[in-house]
């Protein structure tokens, strides 16, 4: 009698989950489709860290603020291309000290108050006026990226403020003054730290309030950026429910062209292949950061399909001067001569990316007509090195990083070996080094402690040369460990110079010396690839990532 | 047993301060620190200083240490350097996640690993036998995320059963009063966001308890063998009493000490957190909470985090050894 019990338990038990299988049926289905309900859900790599612009410099909260927040001025969809935002006319003075803006008319907070440039200016002030730890990088980073300083410098690393006030002449009128000369204002105010909040709401919610312990640190005590993040964008906020879910719906009484989604629902995956999952199981219906080995499946799937961003970025290998031969021009001549550009970008970027010639992507103002060509020679390599008196071959140290994948570079490790046996080819001697990216590697490059040669890349922040080579190559930089007094002159000047296609000269002279000198060998432009199911439609991917999903839709597949 | 007790809750503080100093030290120790996470390619030397100002991380270390002794005394972990919030609240989201997702696991390694072991045990060298020791290999060597991906690709992907990802699924809405999804469904009354949350743990379940699945039917197995061929077994059974109370009351119950013993220590090594489970189904657990913090140097997490979770690995012991002794009145005399 016990054994047939025991046999009928077991048997129980399977049916069990059976059952319990087939009940789940239709439980995969987590998703919006079908166009009823026009609820999109997405999924970004990590959950936002606080939903106000001027306090955060992550990818996912700018995602998240993009739909909530907008900025004086914008860019045209998928391009590099000013446009009006909340300013729908600007005037630079002759002396690039003073921005008169007109501001659009009509248009409302989320809360119902006005705006207008008495709340622009109310903003500037508010970034003006950061004290303490707001003051500090690991909040207002792009802030004293570009304006430097703030009213009452707390920290002796912080520069000047460039900033110097804001008049609200009527209404529709904010004048932007600056201490000193400035040509890349309008570019940068495209960023979200530069997005404009409710006056109201920032000051009810205490937006800048936290307790300050010594020992604990700063602890935010307001709730506007985690409760009531409010502004003038298409989307306004409803709830965050950390590490599950972020939830918008669409703003009736938007200025422009309403969002044509209900919903959206923003939710944190870190695992890509999770991501993917999720997306083949309809749990969500699209995501950013698509690995370059899952792009195959992707496009293979018929409920699919992968958008790609305007190339952005660009990777490079990095040649630090301060560690000799490195200092001999013929050396890095040489270098460039020795790596095979073509071979690594035709091999390892599942065909999303093409060869840079120089230190920023294509599309930015004032790439050079033409530079310097280092076509693959490794013959000419060794010519040059011997050249440079030196005997063969030649022993350097060559960083890569281990367990990363960046949009630049998806697969570090293979970029390094095919590098280093071009270079062994060239008259030289490759020493591998590597170490976990973040933040060992990272650390090790910025003190200028990763041997004569690493990899390393950078994604734009805005539509800006300065952005680029100027965050490289203004001033002396450990990365690089080089002084060269022209170049800086060429990239100071074209920071401060107003009319426009005098400084793009400048960016372009400063390209064409920078690929003759050679700090850094670039080598490749990407297209960062998103994915969708096949019935979302209308999303408009950006070369900085900044993307708006008011246009998009959920069709009936 | 009172004494017993107190003196292993008295053995509590310098274990967990000499931890607290171990890992203060060592994550001070590894290369580069929060800075360069935060900021990653954007990161200057003078970007650098001034976030190391702002964290004290500038100090000598027993200023630093100093400091952390005096807020963790009254009760504050500390704000976590990622998303600026006290330590203690990330806690109170993530510890329920993760003693959620490792009570399913365990339940399904004993609703399914004991009997399978017993049964084993009963048919020992057959068929039966053999193949739940083979299965059972099978499910300690399977890699876990390799199961996991597996197991959503067939049920959720394909076939469409269960979610891939997730506590809930975001179309539902819910209060958490508790942060135990299993409660704050059932305290709202809401059956149907409690059927999509035991959805959402069952495969998670399955992966994670596939291991001790494993280890519990080898264990039961094992025990049970052991005891049925003890003398009390062959007594009881000459008494004339059925073979269905012998199995239970003598050979079972007996079976129990080593099985409980194991369980108690998958219990403890389930809380430490599911670092892979909790990645491939994106389980906001401790597990990926404090992965994610070694990777972006967040010292207040990792000192916090890791602090809490021996508290809870020596009290689950604790509980282990006392609930030992409970099942085995000769511990409880001496």
């Amino acid at each position: 009698m016990g054994r047939v019990s025991l046999r009928r338990i077991l048997l129980l038990l399977a049916t069990a989950l059976l059952v319990l299988g087939a009940a789940g049926c239709g439980g995969g289905d987590d998703g919006g489709g079908g166009g009823e309900g026009g609820t999109l859900v997405f999924a970004g790599a990590a959950d936002p860290v606080v939903i106000d612009g001027a306090l955060v410099s992550d990818g996912e909260s700018i995602r998240v603020i993009t739909q909530i927040f907008e900025t004086l001025i914008n860019l045209k969809p998928g391009t590099t291309e000013l446009a009006p935002g909340l300013a729908t006319e600007w005037e630079v003075s002759p002396d690039a000290l003073t921005y008169t803006f007109t501001l659009r008319e009509g248009v409302k907070f989320h809360d119902g108050t006005d705006f207008n440039a008495e709340a622009v200016c109310f903003n500037f002030d508010r970034w003006y006026n950061f004290t303490g730890p707001l003051q500090s990088p690991s909040a207002s980073y792009y802030y004293s990226a570009f304006f430097g300083g703030f009213k009452n410098n707390e920290s002796e690393d912080l520069s000047d403020p460039l900033y110097e006030s804001c008049t609200a002449e009527n209404p529709t009128t904010a004048v932007i003054k600056l201490t000193r000369p400035s040509a890349s204002l309008l570019g940068a105010l495209v960023q979200q730290a530069f997005s404009i909040a409710s006056p109201k709401a920032l000051e009810e919610f205490q937006a800048d309030e936290g307790t300050l312990d010594e020992e604990v640190g700063f602890r935010p005590t307001g709730t506007f950026g985690t409760e009531h993040p409010i502004g003038t964008g298409p989307f306004e906020f409803v709830s965050w429910t950390r590490e599950d879910r972020l939830v918008l719906k669409r703003f009736e009484d938007y200025w422009g062209e309403k969002a044509k989604l209900d919903e959206l629902i923003i939710r944190p995956i870190a695992d890509n292949a999770a991501r993917l999952q999720a997306l083949q199981a309809d749990e969500i219906q699209g995501y950013d950061l698509v690995e370059p080995q899952d792009i195959q499946t992707i496009e293979g799937d018929e409920n699919l399909k992968i958008l790609d961003r305007p190339a952005f970025n660009v990777a490079y290998v990095g040649i630090n001067q301060a560690k000799p031969p490195m200092d001999k021009l013929e050396v890095r001549q040489a270098v460039a001569h020795g790596l095979d550009r073509q071979a690594v970008v035709d091999n390892f970027y599942g065909g999303r990316g093409v060869v840079a010639e120089q230190m920023m992507p294509p599309e930015v103002e004032g790439y050079a007509d033409s530079v310097t060509k280092w076509p693959h020679d490794p013959a000419k390599a060794k010519q040059l090195l011997q050249q440079a008196g030196l005997t063969l071959p030649v022993e350097i140290e060559f960083w890569y990083p281990s367990d990363v994948s960046r949009p630049y570079m998806p697969n570090p490790k293979n970029n390094f070996e095919a590098f280093a046996a071009s270079l062994n080819k060239s008259g030289f001697k490759v020493v591998p080094k590597t170490a976990p990216w973040d933040p060992d590697y990272l650390g090790r490059v910025d003190e200028g402690n990763a041997g004569h040669l690493h990899l390393i890349g950078w994604t734009g922040d805005f539509a800006d040369a300065d952005n680029f080579i100027g965050t490289f190559f203004q001033d002396f930089n450990p990365q690089f460990g080089f002084r060269d007094q022209e170049l800086f002159k060429l990239l100071d000047d074209a920071e401060v110079e107003s009319d426009r296609q005098a400084r793009i000269d400048l960016y372009k002279q400063a390209n064409q010396r920078i690929m003759e000198t050679l700090p850094a060998v670039p080598y490749a432009h990407t297209k960062p690839a998103l994915a969708f199911r096949q019935d979302v439609e209308g999303f408009v991917p950006s070369p900085t990532t900044n993307e708006l999903f008011s246009t998009v839709t959920i069709g009936e597949q | 047993m009172l004494r017993f007790v107190v003196r292993r809750l008295l053995l509590l503080v310098p274990i967990l301060l000499g931890l607290s100093i171990l890992v203060f030290l060592w994550i001070r120790a590894l290369p580069a620190g929060p800075a360069q996470s935060l900021l990653g390619e954007r990161a200057t030397p003078e970007t650098i200083a001034q976030i190391e100002e702002q964290y004290g991380l500038d100090r000598p270390l027993h200023i630093q240490y100093w400091r952390y002794l005096k807020t963790v005394a009254q009760g504050d972990l500390g704000t976590t350097i990622r998303t600026r919030r006290p330590v203690t609240e990330e806690v109170k989201e993530r510890f329920p996640a993760t003693i959620e997702l490792a009570m399913a696991a365990l339940l399904f390694a004993t609703l399914f690993g004991i009997p399978l072991g017993f049964v084993a045990a009963k048919r020992y060298g057959t068929w039966i036998d053999h193949s739940s020791l083979v299965a059972s290999l099978i499910g300690i060597s399977i890699p876990i995320f390799f199961l996991a991906i597996l197991l959503k690709y067939v049920f959720a992907v394909q076939l469409g059963w269960l979610p891939t990802v997730g506590r809930i699924s975001v179309l539902i809405d819910l209060e958490h009063p508790t942060n135990f999804y299993t409660l704050d469904a059932l305290i709202a009354l809401d059956f149907v966001a409690f059927w999509d949350v035991i959805k959402h743990l069952i495969l998670p379940a399955i992966a994670l308890g596939s291991i001790p699945l494993a280890v519990t039917a080898r264990i039961t197995r094992a025990a049970v063998l052991d005891v049925q061929n003890e003398d009390y077994v062959r007594t009881a059974r000459a008494k004339g009493l059925p073979p269905r109370v012998v199995d239970i009351r003598h050979i079972f119950r007996n079976a129990l000490l080593p099985i409980s013993t194991i369980i108690g220590l998958q219990t403890g090594l389930l809380l430490s957190g599911a670092v892979l489970t909790e990645t491939v189904f994106a389980f906001p657990g401790m597990g990926t909470w404090l992965v994610e913090a070694i990777r972006q140097r967040d010292y207040p997490v990792l000192q916090g985090g890791i602090l809490f979770v021996s508290f809870v690995f020596v009290i689950v012991n604790l509980i282990v050894d006392i609930s030992y002794a409970l099942i085995n009145p000769r511990i409880r005399v001496s």
